[in-house]
This record gives C-alpha cells, structure tokens and sequence, in this order.
C-alpha cells in the first residue's frame, strides 16, 4: 500500500490519503483526486537524517575513501518540498546536482536496537532528491546547512510504500533523468553502510521516533541542472518523483502569484 | 510576558507567570505547582557553531590546515533534532563511555514570525522572544563533519522554563551565567561573539525559511565546563530565567 500527505488546491487541512495504482489518491472521506489535482506534501514530519558518501562509487567520483563511520548530517522541515514542486537554483552558481537516495520512514520508537532487529521498526520507503549547492561548501560540518538545507531543496516522496511491499530493500535500482535523460543509475547493494546498519548506530546514541527520515546516500552520476530542467528520481519498487528547477526570480514569481 | 509549557494530567499546556510571580494556565486556572516542563518553543533548532570568540581564537591556527585550509566565511551551523528538546528541571541521562560531556550555556532566540531573506535591520522585528539554552555536547576533536553523534543525544537541549516577549531583552547586550551545584562556573556574553543576533537571523534566513517556533542558539563559548552523573547544572540569563537540569548516568535512565 502507498500513503501519503496532500493538500487540496486553495485549502489548509493536511490530508493522509491512500495512493491508488493509477496514482489517484483517495481521502478518509471516500473522495478520489488525480495525481495532478492535489498539493503532494513530503510524507511523513519528523527528523530528517541525511548520508553523505554512503556509496563507495559515488565517494570515489568526489575523490573520497568511503568512511569508516557514516558520515550524517540532519535536514529541517525548511528544506523539503513534496512531488511535482520546484526547486530553486540560486543565481550565479557553477555546480548545483542532485542526488537520488532511498529513504527509510521509521514507524516505531527505536534505541539502541540490534541490526537484527532493525527493519522492525520500519515503516515504509520513500524516495528523495537530496540536492546540493557545491559552490557553498566550506570544510565545517561538512555538507553545511547552505549546501544541503535550502528552501525547497529537498523533495521527497510522492509517497511511502509498506516495508511489507518492499521484498528486499538491499537491492533496488536507483534512476535520475534529467530532462528525460537518463543520467543516474545505481543499486542500493552498494551502500556502504545499509539500512539495519544505520538504525543500530543511530539509535545507539538518540532514539528514533515515528515519522523520522532516513536518506541513505546516492550513487555516482551526478551532474549539473539548471532552471527549466525536469529531474525525475525513481527508486524501484518505491517511487518515481518528479520536480522542476527554477530561477530566484521565478521563484519570487510563483510566490507572489500563490499570496 | 514570560510564557512557558508544562505537562499537566499526561497533556502539553500554556502557563504564564504573572508579575507577582503567580501562575496561570492557559484556561486561566490558577498553577501552585510547576508539573514537569516542557521546552518552551518546539519548531526546529539551530545552533551555530564557532561563534564565540574565546572557541575561535583557540582555533585560529587549526583553521589554516587540513582539513580545513581557511576560515568559516558563513556562519557554521547544525541542527539539534527533537530527540535532544527538554525542559527545566529534566533529568538529563549523559554517556558513561562516551567520553568528555560538556554544558554550553546559551541564548534561545525564538522565532515569531515567518522570517524568509529578513534584513539585518529588520531582524527583530521577527521575533517571538527568548529563552535560556543549555546546548549540551561531548568534547569535539573536530569541527569537520557534522557533529550528530556528539550533540544529538536524547535530552542534549534543554531549553526554558520561559519564553520571555522580545521587547524585554536587548539581544546585543546578554550575560550568561553557568553554575555547577550551585556554583558559579562560567559568565559569557554576547559581546564576544562574532555575529550578533539580527546578523544571524539574516544570515540563516536568507536561505532557509523560519518559522515560528524555530530556535536560534547564536554562540556557545569554549567547551570548559564538563558535566557528570550527579551533578545539577544551571544557566541563568537575567530577565530570561534560570533553566537548570539534573544529570543522570544513562543506563539508570532505562
């Protein structure tokens, strides 16, 4: 089964809905929407984990060893946006990627558990674009909010799929298209440090709780997008999310039409 | 106003205390007794890092090596997840085998207001208030990667008892106070940090939105004053209030 949060045009009211195979969403009150007459939202709210170089292809295309610990670093609600939204290039950039990650949604509170008993307190996958400004890395706590939290810089969703639905997370093929190009292509057999992995060493030292996010990482391939592109991230099985780069001004345009 | 949140029958409420010192709940009912309390803000917590003179000045001639090679040109900053939120007068559980756990006395700065691309000059006019902060944290060896493990741990942000209206507290001009059992172990103040508040608030809004509720720790000074099992930690900042917690080995919090 597929949930997820919208948002009907014009209303305030969050919504969990179940997603239909066609991609119609249906509300608690029996009423149907398509795909593209309904506001998606990301899907869960909680705290949001994110993993740098956590595949040993794409650490070597940024000329780095894989680590010996995860390297993590946490996003705030500020930088999420849900499926078919835009994301903002900032002005007079050289390098803005993307990046295509599976997503973990915890689904029950969990410390200190055992990589046995990990994928228990799963809820669901999800797919997210965890895309990043190059140009303001600095060498302090690097990847640093200016790089990785931007407003709208992380789409995720359309949705999340059952764990139940999801034979073997440790095996799914990873896809961006660009522009209907297809330019990423990895599996998640190549993490470096997999999904039971990581809920032992994060609840290790801080409890996880229901609703908060894991992004595991993203393969090699990555390249450059600019306003006007379409960049389509797909996880098999899970989901296929879809965005649009845009300018600060149209940006800035779209908002004042919205107020 | 001083604003705070407390549990009272299993439910998160509203107190306010009045200028005879008097509670209030949220219904207007009248509050002898301060249940356990909650942090006073709950949106999402920034610290930033390296902004306190006495840490940089320390640090001067690290930040021209590897792995750094130059100074922070925008301000270092990192997140402190829900996990770590707590209230005054919490039992906070540190590690026993984790090494070094420091207090960081702070300044809360709390958002009003949706803040997005804010002017420096305009910058207070966003906010709700403050509150007083303790940003817990284990000794940091490195300022490189994001340092999840040494300040996410559960109850590593105590933030409250109140939120005071913003028009009470001159944010260039704050004196902070961390008593050990009692003690007094460590005064900062805000002249030493590098940015100041309406600095930071249009630094970090200028590419992530605020919202109301949202949290701003400008500065934590040098890590000096090391906690442990048994002791009571308190940080006071005068017209904000004194947030002060009771600290725990962690396996007895289980």
């Amino acid at each position: 089964m597929k949930h997820a949060r919208i948002r009907l045009p014009g209303e305030a009211d969050i919504h969990a809905v179940l997603v239909n195979d066609d991609h119609s969403v249906q509300l608690a009150d029996g009423r149907r929407f398509a795909e593209d007459a309904v506001e998606w939202l990301p899907p869960a709210e909680g705290t949001v984990f994110a993993l740098g170089l956590n595949y040993a292809d794409h650490a070597a295309e940024l000329a780095f060893k894989a680590p010996t610990e995860p390297l993590v670093f946490l996003k705030s609600p500020a930088t999420l946006t849900g499926h078919r939204q835009v994301s903002v290039r900032p002005d007079n950039l050289l390098y803005m990627h993307y990046e295509c990650e599976l997503v973990v949604i915890i689904g029950k509170t969990a410390k200190n558990v055992s990589r046995e008993q990990a994928l228990d307190y799963v809820a669901g996958y999800s797919v997210c674009n965890d895309y990043a400004v190059r140009d303001y890395l600095e060498n302090y706590y690097r990847p640093n909010l200016r790089v990785k939290n931007r407003d709208t810089l992380t789409p995720i969703g359309p949705w999340w799929v059952d764990r139940g639905d999801v034979a073997n997370p440790a095996s799914l093929t990873l896809r961006t298209w660009v522009n209907g190009e297809l330019r990423q292509q990895g599996n998640t057999s190549d993490m470096v440090f997999d999904i039971p992995f990581l809920i032992e060493y994060l609840s290790s030292f801080m409890t996880l709780s229901p609703g908060d996010m894991i992004a595991t990482g993203t393969p090699e391939g990555l390249a450059d997008v600019v306003p006007g592109d379409e960049v389509i991230v797909e996880v098999e099985g899970v989901g296929r999310l879809v965005n649009h780069i845009v300018s600060e001004a149209q940006y800035a345009d779209r908002q004042a039409q919205t107020v | 106003m001083k604003q705070g949140r407390i549990v009272l029958n299993q439910q998160a409420r509203r107190v306010t205390a009045l200028a005879d010192g008097k509670l209030l709940l949220d219904n207007g009912n009248p509050l002898a007794d301060t249940s356990p309390w909650l942090a006073p803000a709950t949106g999402t917590v920034y610290g930033v890092a390296l902004n306190h003179r006495s840490l940089l000045e320390q640090l001067e001639a690290d930040f021209q090596q590897p792995p750094y090679q130059k100074a922070p040109a925008t301000p270092v900053l990192f997140i402190k997840p829900r996990n770590t939120h707590a209230g005054h007068s919490s039992a906070i559980a540190l590690p026993t085998q984790a090494g070094k756990v420091f207090a960081g006395g702070a300044l809360g700065v709390v958002i009003g207001k949706v803040a997005s691309k804010v002017a420096e000059d305009q910058a207070l006019a966003v906010l709700a208030g403050y509150t007083v902060v303790n940003e817990i944290s284990l000794e940091e060896s490195s300022f490189y990667r994001p340092a999840v493990k040494a300040k996410c741990r559960d109850g590593f942000c105590p933030m409250g008892p109140w939120l005071v209206d913003a028009a009470a507290i001159n944010p260039l001009n704050v004196e902070i106070r961390s008593y050990l059992n009692g003690e007094l172990a460590e005064t900062n103040h805000s002249r030493d940090w590098l940015r100041s508040v309406p600095q930071l608030i249009a630094a970090l809004s200028q590419f992530m939105t605020l919202q109301p509720g949202d949290v701003i720790i400008p500065a934590t000074p040098l890590r000096q004053l090391e906690i442990r099992p048994g002791d009571t930690v308190a940080v006071e900042i005068d017209g904000i209030g004194r947030l002060e917690n009771r600290l725990i080995a962690e396996e007895s919090a289980q």
